[in-house]
């Protein structure tokens, strides 16, 4: 192999942005070593052992780590303390098999029972098992006290890294994370996030190479990198620093301004987890709650208890800032078993949305109930999807304002928040006017689907699918003017609010309120920022 | 609720699981930390299953593999076990708190 040969550049998914340039050490998650096995009473009493120091091993990370870490540790302390898990391994040491392989074959047997759950947290827990495995076999087998301390500034690559293994390394020297499998919904992606280490999963089959570049963004790892290679990294890392740096400068300044007014930016969240991201803090409110995600938990449709919390957990977290839920918008893309209709030729045309809903009040009733409870609890706003006439709008209303009434006879404090529509069907953007609704948000995705008639999920349509169209910029325009008009305030919760390309476009069509998502929120403030100093945009 | 069986008086409760994502490792660890400060024999099963597994056991009841919204069955004999089925039960209808545990 000729010594300017390029390195070898692999492509996996990203579970934590950032880059890393450095040694690339590969750890093996379980040695080969094997234990000479002695009399039964000494395998019983190796074992107990193990176990102990193991049990003190998890004790001290979790100590030292805290917080999150200290939880995901203490399911592997509460497993060791388990009577009715370790003492059948006891009986069958006692039967005449070796420490070891009694320990190792009663883990594998619970890992491979995780790995066949069907929900992805479960699966993600047996990961948490085979770091338990792997230590107290470590313990056996090498009787090392503690695992080989690995060069500071790495780029560790590990078939799938267990969290406690994350926390032996010493990350402060930078660093970065290659695993072979592994998830970017694992506890160690949750920790490698939360430390800001990059790290990238799936990346499949590595060769082994003395040095690497892992770029956490492009969600690819370069190994012997040439020359060439190193400067496009390092230009690619400067890039990102500068842009992210000098972004989450503007994102502590108090309010976003372009001609002299206010440009409110809010953020658009899935769940409640989604308030966890660092910049969630600095939105000027939520501007788009969805609701579905309490359709697809286990257990069929939720109660009004569940759904309740889930709203009031957002609403404590936002205090005075406002929160905009949306009521159930399922069905399209987005089925629900039980819920949404079967066999609809073209169910982006069908039951879906607002309509759904009202073709299910007793589903529906319970969503209301529920937020009209906690519109009790801070600002909350709450406003329809995929509505066509202002009928619909009255219907839903007047549901609205019965579950009030319920409620209020039960002597529960409940008030009727505000009302508002989401804009996406193009009858509803063209007889605006119509609508006595006391906000409007913009869902672009879908009013571009249907004004230009692309499906959006297919990808063969892709230059046609451009949502600043100007027919849908009108339709934008439109909406804008007659917020401005009426005095209801409209906010355009689409993927366009999250791209810095579409920004100026927005602002020029009216809209002066835009939800984006809580990543994209630093950009979107700094596009703003240079538009408002006459640049010319993201 | 006091019953009698077989193995002697039992005390016997339910409650409604609401835990957002059912009885994973957090609420397990948590369920089975409790269980342990009492001395009654304590047996917990989910959704009527036909299997009483232990209490204390944390393998066991992340086995349970209970979703949320399913009916969490606790039933105790011994000297405190009206004392734990009720700490139990609190701990379930309250979403296991983290203060206190």
């Amino acid at each position: 192999m000729r010594a300017d040969v390029a390195g070898l550049s692999f492509r996996g998914r990203t579970a934590s942005i950032g880059f890393a340039r450095g040694p690339f050490v590969r750890i093996s998650a379980s040695q080969n070593s094997v234990r000479v096995a002695g009399e039964p009473e000494d395998e019983v009493l190796a074992l107990r052992e193990a176990i102990e120091s193991a049990s003190e091993q998890i004790a001290e990370l979790a100590a030292a780590a805290g917080g999150e870490a200290a939880q995901i540790l203490e399911f592997q302390v509460a497993l060791l303390e388990d009577e009715d898990f370790i003492d059948p391994i006891f009986a069958t040491i006692g039967e005449g098999a070796a420490a070891d392989k009694a320990w190792a074959s009663a883990l594998d047997e619970q890992i491979a029972d995780y790995n066949a759950a069907s929900d992805e947290y479960l699966q993600a827990r047996s990961a948490d098992l085979a770091d338990l495995r792997d230590r107290v076999l470590r313990i056996l087998r090498g009787g090392e006290k503690h695992a080989p301390k690995i060069a500071g500034g790495a780029v560790v690559c590990a078939e799938d890294l267990p969290p406690s293994r994350f926390l032996e390394i010493d990350w402060s020297p930078g660093g970065g994370l290659a695993l072979l499998r592994g998830s970017p919904t694992s506890h160690v992606a949750m920790l490698a996030r939360a430390r800001g280490i990059p790290m990238v999963v799936q990346l499949g089959a590595l060769p082994d190479a003395a040095t690497a570049l892992l770029d956490g963004e492009s969600a690819t790892l370069e190994l012997d990198p040439g020359a060439e290679q190193i400067t496009l990294f390092e230009r690619r890392r400067e890039a990102h620093r500068k842009s992210r740096a000098s972004a989450r400068a503007i994102l502590r300044r108090p309010a976003a301004t372009w001609r002299g007014e206010r440009i409110r930016l809010l953020i658009n969240i899935q769940r409640v987890e989604d308030l966890d991201h660092a910049d969630a803090q600095y939105a000027d409110g939520i501007g788009l709650m969805r609701t579905e995600f309490l359709l697809s938990a286990p257990g069929g449709m939720p109660d009004e208890e569940t759904q309740y919390r889930a709203y009031d957990e957002v609403l404590r977290w936002a205090d005075k800032k406002p929160v905009t839920i949306r009521t159930f918008d399922a069905g399209g893309d987005k089925p629900v078993a039980g819920f949404t209709p079967e066999g609809e030729a073209n169910p982006f045309l069908g039951l879906r949305g607002l309509r759904l809903c009202l073709a299910r009040p007793d589903l529906f009733k319970v969503q209301l109930r529920a937020l009209a409870r906690a519109a009790v609890r801070g600002n909350l706003k709450v406003m329809f999807p995929m509505v066509t006439v202002p009928a619909e709008l009255e219907a839903a209303r007047a549901l609205f304002a019965e579950a009030v009434a319920d409620l209020q006879a039960q002597g529960i404090a409940t008030m009727l928040p505000e009302l508002g529509i989401m804009v996406e069907v193009p009858a509803a953007a063209m007889a605006i006017g119509d609508f006595k609704a006391s906000f409007f948000s913009i869902g672009s995705n879908d009013l571009a689907q249907y004004v230009l008639a692309c499906d959006r999920s297919n990808g063969a349509l892709g230059t046609l699918m451009d949502p600043l169209h100007p027919a849908v910029l009108e339709l934008i325009v439109r909406t804008a003017e007659h917020g401005r008009r009426s005095g209801a305030p409209v906010s355009l919760c689409g993927d366009m609010a999250s791209e810095p390309r579409c920004v100026p476009q927005l602002l020029y069509c009216g809209l002066r309120e835009l939800s984006v998502n809580a990543p994209s929120l630093a950009q979107i403030k700094q596009t703003i920022d240079r538009l408002s100093r006459g640049g010319s945009g993201g | 609720m006091l019953e009698t069986s077989a193995d002697g008086p039992f005390v016997t409760g339910k409650v409604r699981l609401v835990h957002a994502v059912g009885m994973h490792a957090r609420p397990a660890v948590k369920l089975t930390k409790l269980a342990k400060r009492f001395q009654a024999q304590i047996s917990v099963r989910a959704s009527e299953a036909a299997d009483w597994i232990n209490a204390k056991s944390v393998a066991k009841v992340m086995a349970l593999r209970a979703p949320r919204d399913s009916i969490i069955e606790i039933k105790a004999h011994g000297d405190d076990a009206e004392a734990a089925v009720a700490a139990l039960i609190d701990l379930v209808a309250t979403d296991f708190p983290d203060a206190g545990s």
